[in-house]
């Protein structure tokens, strides 16, 4: 793609204060939570008082875009460049996935195999005789020691399924919300988005559910072997992500009915929708690795 | 490539720089913020120095005199996280922001708000990273690649706060090669095609990808070792069914992409550079540009060359041992490009010349070493001795550093509007040269002969070798501040520097005036 000749001027904002704002935000919230984990008493505040000014930045920055777009200010290469920094920051996630996914296959297909004494890397019965090497890993190696020891696995089946069906809806309802905008139907666009939050809320209080099930009665937690590692690390950044996008969402579902997106011009719209099914594919994955398989 | 400049810069956004602190803190113009990086990553060149000559002067005779061993993991630790994320990566960061859109006509980079976002992170992180130092128990010391469990069940509880400055950093590289990935692909002044781009955004480009894709793995890595150290997962630990290898293959899948961010920019320096010098044209435009893409392709398959001494199967050192051998082919199409640029050309040898050239021979050596690294049954001999630590320095130091050197004194003019001092420059690059070559070839020697990396104390038939290895660190190390010196000076005192002041010099950046206008293109040139 060639860039195109365009009479439009690129717009290049004027200094703006929210960039160093973000930092501090960012600052306060790493630092609080680095303070956290080592048990200080007032990083929670610093931690809440960084998320705040996040949030004031996350009003303050994209108010200030939203005014100069419905101003008319952005050229369609301004768009353009908005468009492409948003899937290259969705790659960045994805890559952020591929980390956490391959872990799990490593330890599914190769370490835990060798840590059963297959090959000719066995040596680790040495270790601890008679381990047996499953996936679900109910029982680690080192048994009795400082992990808990689990008492079923997860299945595929009841909420993980629901949960399944539920998020592939949404990203169906959330195809019909940009049908309507793109024939100008505001019913069918707000309609549309309130149902995707609303499903995105219902997968929220399932999986909500569901680890409190399998923390309380499965003793499947975060301290029982890498099973509960792998588990609670990517379905939770998983819920970190739908939690997200339901935040975005619900952003764009205010702005829809302020009425701010044209059938010609609603990037951000897309942008939200593109976070959507980026979503939805990771559970995808999510349900055939971890839960199915 | 001729370029008809319609109109350069400055009409359009009468508004110049801001006064005051405010114009740093809240200023969207890449040459600002390009400046700001490159600012820091001359400080954090010469903090990362400090903690070498610290290293150096321990080592200088063998016996523990001036630091414990465990500040001693300190500073070594500190050393390579400093002088990867800090120095190298902000300054081409700092290069690509001042030229980038210089060299392909944009207004600015494309997503200008973002790009100050990523810039204020980087100081925030460091002070974070750095203060470790003075926490109980230290900071981090379990060296740059922090494999657990020493970085996790061993690790001194300041570990959190290095995590969570890596994740800093990351999100920031991550910001700024977005911006970059954009800028080279949607702000092309009209009529430049890709395989008409000057190489210095090629590589670039590259290197942004490779970032995008590699920087969240590093976040995940991290992660993993928080949830072990706070949480009780067990990623990294075999007593709850994890593997401590584990750490390895997602640490290096991130850090081999990693090393070639941080050579390719440089290779595009050069690119630049050589072709100006040697009055010719690059030679094998394309073929430079399918090599780097050759390179990061390749990049994604030879980690475990790393971790031959991991305990891998079979199949697995054969499988990293070829592709790794694999990269010597693009990497070698790219030397003899240069080499054969250079042939039959009109040479001259100002200073980036100098930089250049030293570059192509030093970092060949460094690629040798690497070839000799590669060898599964070889690399048993030389895993973890002085002749890695020489192998990835002839890559960084003459590679990474001097290619950053070459890019400063070949566009100081256009930033600053003023000439350095040639005579001075000349002299920094001998002295640095000369410094450079005394501190780590001879660790080559004391590497084949079997000196371990990371310790404090060693064998006295060791000590002639590190002996003259801390003499030519203490004489390289100083040199930069005839850097420093000539960079003031510069600015204090140079000559005007008039819009093109190398003779054969092609590329839209010398099309605008010295020093280049707040504000450059906001009309697109037209490139034929």
């Amino acid at each position: 793609m060639t860039a195109t000749a365009s009479s439009e001027h690129y717009y290049v904002p004027e200094g703006s204060r929210w960039p160093i704002i973000g930092v501090i935000g960012i600052f306060f919230v790493v630092l609080g939570m680095a303070l956290w984990v080592n048990d200080i008493t007032f990083a929670p505040y610093l931690t809440l008082t960084g998320t705040l000014i996040i949030a004031y930045l996350f009003f303050g920055w994209f108010g200030d875009v939203i005014d100069e777009s419905m101003s008319g200010k952005y050229s369609t290469q301004v768009d353009t460049s908005f468009r492409q920094g948003m899937i290259w920051f969705i790659t960045s996630e994805v890559f952020f996935f591929i980390a956490l996914f391959g872990t799990l296959y490593y330890i599914r297909a190769i370490s835990l195999p060798w840590l059963g004494g297959e090959g000719h890397l066995g040596s680790s019965n040495l270790l601890w005789d008679g381990f047996q090497a499953t996936w679900p890993l109910l029982a680690t190696p080192g048994a009795g020691g400082e992990y808990v020891q689990g008492k079923e696995a997860m299945g595929a089946g009841g909420i993980p399924l629901y949960n399944t069906i539920i998020l592939l809806s949404s990203g169906a309802t959330l195809t019909w919300a940009h049908w309507g905008l793109k024939k100008d139907s505001k019913s069918q666009l707000v309609g549309g988005l309130a149902l995707t939050v609303l499903l995105g809320f219902i997968f929220f209080g399932f999986q909500a559910y569901e680890y409190y099930h399998a923390y309380n009665e499965m003793d499947l937690r975060l301290d029982s072997g890498v099973y509960g590692s792998t588990f609670y690390m990517l379905t939770g950044f998983h819920g970190m992500h739908v939690t997200i996008g339901t935040i975005m969402l619900l952003v764009i579902l205010i702005r829809s009915i302020k009425g701010h997106f044209s059938h010609e011009k609603h990037f951000a719209f897309e942008a939200v929708a593109w976070y959507w099914h980026f979503v939805d594919v990771v559970w995808l994955g999510l349900y055939f690795f971890v839960y199915w398989l | 490539m001729t370029t008809q400049v319609a109109e350069t810069g400055h009409d359009d956004h009468a508004h110049g720089p801001a006064k005051g602190i405010t114009r740093w803190l809240f200023t969207t113009n890449h040459k600002d913020i390009g400046s700001m990086y490159l600012i820091f990553s001359l400080i954090m060149l010469f903090i990362g120095g400090s903690m070498a000559f610290v290293i150096r002067a321990e080592l200088f005779q063998p016996g523990l005199q001036l630091v414990e061993p465990n500040f001693f993991n300190q500073m070594i630790t500190m050393h390579g996280l400093i002088m990867v994320f800090g120095a190298v990566m902000p300054a081409f960061v700092g290069l690509a922001n001042w030229m980038i859109p210089l060299m392909i006509g944009a207004p600015d980079m494309a997503l200008p708000r973002l790009n100050n976002l990523s810039f204020w992170i980087l100081p925030f992180a460091f002070s974070m990273m750095m203060v470790t130092l003075f926490m109980d128990g230290g900071g981090p010391n379990f060296g740059w690649t922090f494999y657990a469990p020493l970085s996790t069940t061993y690790a001194p509880p300041s570990v959190t706060f290095f995590i969570f400055a890596i994740h800093m950093m990351g999100a920031s590289s991550i910001m700024g090669a977005i911006n970059v990935v954009v800028t080279i692909v949607n702000m092309r002044a009209p009529g430049m095609g890709y395989m008409k781009m000057p190489m210095f955004c090629w590589t670039w480009l590259i290197t942004a990808f490779l970032l995008i894709a590699v920087m969240p793995v590093l976040a995940g890595v991290v992660t993993m070792m928080l949830m072990d150290i706070h949480f009780g997962t067990s990623f990294f630990d075999a007593g709850g069914g994890g593997d401590p290898v584990l750490f390895q293959h997602v640490f290096w899948f991130f850090g081999h992409p990693e090393v070639y961010i941080m050579i390719l920019p440089s290779f595009g320096v050069v690119s630049q550079v050589i072709p100006t010098f040697a009055r010719k044209k690059l030679f094998g435009y394309h073929s430079m540009v399918y090599a780097i893409i050759a390179i990061a392709v390749l990049s994604f398959v030879v980690w475990a060359h790393h971790m031959f001494t991991v305990g891998m199967p079979l199949a697995g050192e054969l499988f990293f041992m070829y592709t790794t051998m694999l990269i010597a082919v693009p990497t070698g199409v790219k030397i003899f490009n240069w080499v054969s640029t250079m042939f039959k050309g009109s040479m001259t040898f100002e200073t980036p010349m100098l930089y250049s050239i030293a570059f192509v021979i030093l970092f060949t050596i460094g690629g040798l070493s690497g070839i000799m690294l590669a060898l599964a049954p070889v690399d048993f001999v030389y895993h973890d001795t002085y002749f890695v630590v020489a192998h990835f320095h002839y890559v960084l130091v003459p590679g990474a550093i001097f290619g950053i050197f070459a890019a400063v004194y070949y566009w100081l003019p256009k930033w600053s509007g003023k000439m350095y001092d040639e005579g001075l420059a000349k002299f920094h690059f001998w002295v640095s040269f000369v410094g450079l070559n005394l501190t780590f070839f001879p660790m080559h020697f004391v590497g084949l002969a079997g000196m371990p990396r990371r310790i404090p104390d060693y064998p006295l038939q060791f000590a002639d070798f590190n002996m003259i290895v801390s003499v030519g660190a203490f004489l390289f190390g100083t040199s930069q501040l005839i850097f420093v010196f000539i960079l003031i000076k510069t600015l204090r005192s140079g000559k005007a520097a008039p819009q093109s002041p190398w003779e054969s010099a092609e590329g839209l950046e010398w099309t605008i005036p010295s020093p280049a206008p707040y504000h450059t293109f906001a009309t697109p040139p037209k490139v034929d």
